[in-house]
């Protein structure tokens, strides 16, 4: 086991790794001894450090040199190298590593590689911890075609939602005929609780800048944008800094590093549209038009900015591009499963332990994200659903929670993998309710153009208003699902195609929840105003009173050191009296 | 600046990794405020001063204050990692000044780690 943590791998844990296997494989032992790497042990002051099972050796300061004499004595002969051998301190450490914490031990960082070792503001710092040597060796000794087909061989598909194969779309746009092509970074994250985009901008700008020279190379681009939106300050600010040092340096401009090559990027500020997120509406944005899709073909391959062909991919995508080429095709593809390669990141969110950003190895539970990383359901309440992809996603029940996660997988199961939003909700989530946020959310950012889209989401938006709101009648849900084919059947783009995945996936796994409001007028999570009343248990009620003082309409009343009562006809349901009790003695019908 | 060239890349990597490892003497220890949007949200900008403020008046020119982006785990932000030299990084979570000023006086001048404020040590798994 080779520790892979930050301080041993730039010592050169990669190097020794590979001494090792080709050292094993010389003496036919792959097949008998793993190469496992780990996180980190915490002895990183002797890194790269190495362990070996079952008899739990230690060895420190490993050098590639060392690596023949280790193999010949200890795995062939069976006797420990005492010279590189460690004790650790018997001393127990007073704190977890950081691989014994749930949160960080499943996460495996490649598109988050550098997240929180560098200052993002100095480019020196990104280039020692390996930033542009992918660059170099993709300027310097391959040829646009091969950096092209490393990438579609590694399996890498697009981190933007739609997953296309991001090698593929790179040979499509660099078959085109003609000069002046673009390449795109879509930072234009709109997902409601995504930031996987920001957080890698804003903590390593220089990888996105690397992806998308290697990138520009492998398509003959002369320049590139970056779309971000305008709500992303810290990001443009980072971004900025990094282009200008990356300037500085020659890593963007003219011949850069003497390969002959020339490129730049300009940053776009996006004024927040959902739709931009969209490749055909963000085009004409940066044409400065308004942000409308169109129909496709022609592809942004073909015809992209001002008619050129341009490549558009997403930041996750263009910052895990580098390590594909450092690190080579193979190498990538190992991780994942058979159609969905490398990690993947997600902003976990919601109502789980720990909230953050995670990146993943494709194939992991959603169980494992949510219960090992995630740490389980806030106060232990029970997990009802899980929304992954944005509006455009679904909400995934408690019975797929062992979901093996890849884009086939999700889309199987009514959602999307999307650009990587991870929505927790629990018991006291009403599953209409969140349908009718995303619903609310879709209708205002609908850009119009389509009427299936414009006046049908809006259309579904008041049929689950209404059904909120105790005004729900037989036929509405057949209605909301014809609805819903309509829009996905008349939409231009992905906005209005996906649009009705938040009410179909609900009505699919939680269509019990829908009954309950229209039949019986009742709201069993407990949120729908309408559909509730709020009342105080006499017999939990201390008569703290602290309700009284609380609520807003003063509809709480009653005597001294004596249970509470609420008037209905001034309560509003805002809920307050329940947050603010400390005996759970408000309850919710 | 010149424009680098292709070797330049080495160079720079190898000079920077001596200043920003502790055990090729750049310091004795090294603090990082992790400072994405997040962090900052949560606090991490007086956290920051604070910590600038416990390095000078301490009066150690070995002593390196440094901002990084979130690191990952925002339900704890503010987050600090301290860095002693020959020891593992060591993250502390749900930082407050006066958090930060316990943590200066006891572990990054007096060598322990304080416990109840730290989540773990070491680093994650990269690559």
């Amino acid at each position: 086991m080779l520790c892979a943590g930050t301080g041993c791998v730039s010592n050169g844990t990669f190097r020794i790794k590979e001494a090792l296997e080709a050292e094993l494989a010389k003496h036919d032992l792959q097949d008998e001894i793993a190469v496992v790497l780990t996180g980190c042990n915490g002895f990183c002051a002797q890194g790269p450090v190495m362990v070996v099972q079952p008899d739990n050796i230690f060895y420190q300061l490993l050098t590639v040199d060392d690596v023949p004499h280790l193999v010949e004595e200890h795995f062939l002969k069976g006797r420990p190298v005492e010279k590189l051998m460690y004790t650790p301190p018997a001393a127990e450490a007073p704190v977890p590593k950081m691989s014994e914490i749930g949160f960080f031990e499943k996460q495996r960082l490649i598109a988050l590689r550098n997240r929180g070792l560098i200052d993002p503001e100095k480019i020196d710092e990104a280039i020692a911890r390996g930033a542009y040597r992918a660059m170099a060796k993709a300027l310097l000794s391959m040829a646009p075609a091969e950096i092209a087909a490393t990438v579609k061989a590694s399996g890498l598909r697009g981190r933007g939602g739609a997953g296309f194969l991001t090698g593929l779309k790179w040979e499509l746009t660099a078959k085109q005929p003609g000069n002046g092509k673009y390449i795109v970074c879509n930072a234009d994250e709109g997902d409601p609780g995504a930031f996987m985009d920001r957080s890698i901008i804003e903590s390593d700008p220089h990888a996105i800048i690397e992806g998308m020279v290697i990138g520009a190379r492998a398509i003959g681009a002369g320049k590139g944008f970056a779309y971000v939106r305008y709500e992303y300050p810290l990001a443009l600010e980072r971004l900025e800094k990094a282009l200008e040092q990356a300037r500085e340096y020659g890593l963007l401009g003219t011949d850069i590093l003497g390969s002959g090559f020339d490129f730049d990027i300009s940053i776009h500020r996006g004024a927040g549209a959902f739709v931009c997120g969209e490749e055909t509406s963000l085009i004409r944005s940066l044409e400065g038009l308004p942000p409308e899709p169109r129909l496709r073909p022609p592809f942004p391959a073909e015809s992209g900015v001002h008619g050129k062909p341009t490549c558009i991919n997403n930041v996750e995508t263009w910052a895990t591009v580098p390590v594909i080429i450092d690190r080579g095709a193979e190498w990538f593809s190992q991780i994942g499963t058979e159609t969905s390669k490398g990690t993947k990141v997600f902003a976990l969110v919601g109502k789980v332990k720990n909230t953050g950003l995670v990146e993943v190895p494709m194939g992991i539970t959603l169980r494992e994200i949510i219960f090992d990383i995630g740490g389980g359901i806030e106060k232990d309440k029970a997990f009802k659903a899980v929304q992954t992809g944005g509006p455009s996603g679904g909400c995934i029940p408690e019975s797929l929670l062992d979901l093996p996660i890849d884009y086939e997988r999700l889309a199987e199961v009514g959602s999307i993998m999307g650009s990587g939003g991870m929505i927790v909700m629990d018991e006291d989530n009403c599953m209409v309710d969140v349908a009718r946020y995303f619903l609310e959310f879709l209708r205002s950012e609908s850009c119009g153009k389509c009427t299936a889209c414009r006046e049908g989401v809006d259309a579904m938006y008041r049929i689950v208003t209404d059904i909120c709101e105790g005004r729900g009648e037989p036929g509405q849900i057949e209605m909301l699902e014809e609805l819903g084919e309509a829009v996905q059947d008349g939409s231009l783009c992905a906005l209005g195609g996906t649009a009705p995945n938040p009410v179909l996936s609900t009505l699919r796994y939680f269509k019990d929840e829908y009954d309950a409001h229209i039949q019986e007028k009742r709201c069993p999570a407990g949120v729908c105003r309408a559909l509730i009343t709020y009342t105080i248990d006499p017999d939990k009620c201390k008569a703290c009173r602290v309700c009284v003082k609380k609520c807003p309409q003063e509809a709480i009343s009653g005597e001294k050191k004596q249970p509470q009562v609420i008037d209905q006809d001034k309560c509003i349901q805002c809920g307050v009296c329940r947050d603010v009790c400390k005996f759970e003695a408000v309850l919710v019908q | 600046m010149a424009k680098l060239k292709p070797e330049d890349l080495d160079k720079i990597a190898r000079r920077m990794r001596k200043a920003m490892s502790l055990r090729e003497g750049a310091g004795r220890a090294k603090v990082t405020v992790h400072m994405g949007t997040c962090g900052i949200a949560a606090g991490a900008r007086p956290i920051m001063s604070a910590a600038m403020a416990c390095a000078d008046k301490a009066e150690c020119d070995d002593l390196i204050v440094t901002a990084s982006g979130c690191a990952g785990l925002c339900s704890n932000e503010p987050m600090m990692t301290v860095e002693l030299v020959g020891e593992a990084p060591v993250k502390y979570i749900d930082l407050t000044v006066e958090k930060v000023e316990r943590i200066f006086a006891e572990h990054v001048l007096g060598g322990q780690i304080v416990t109840e404020f730290a989540l773990a040590l070491g680093s994650e798994q990269t690559l």
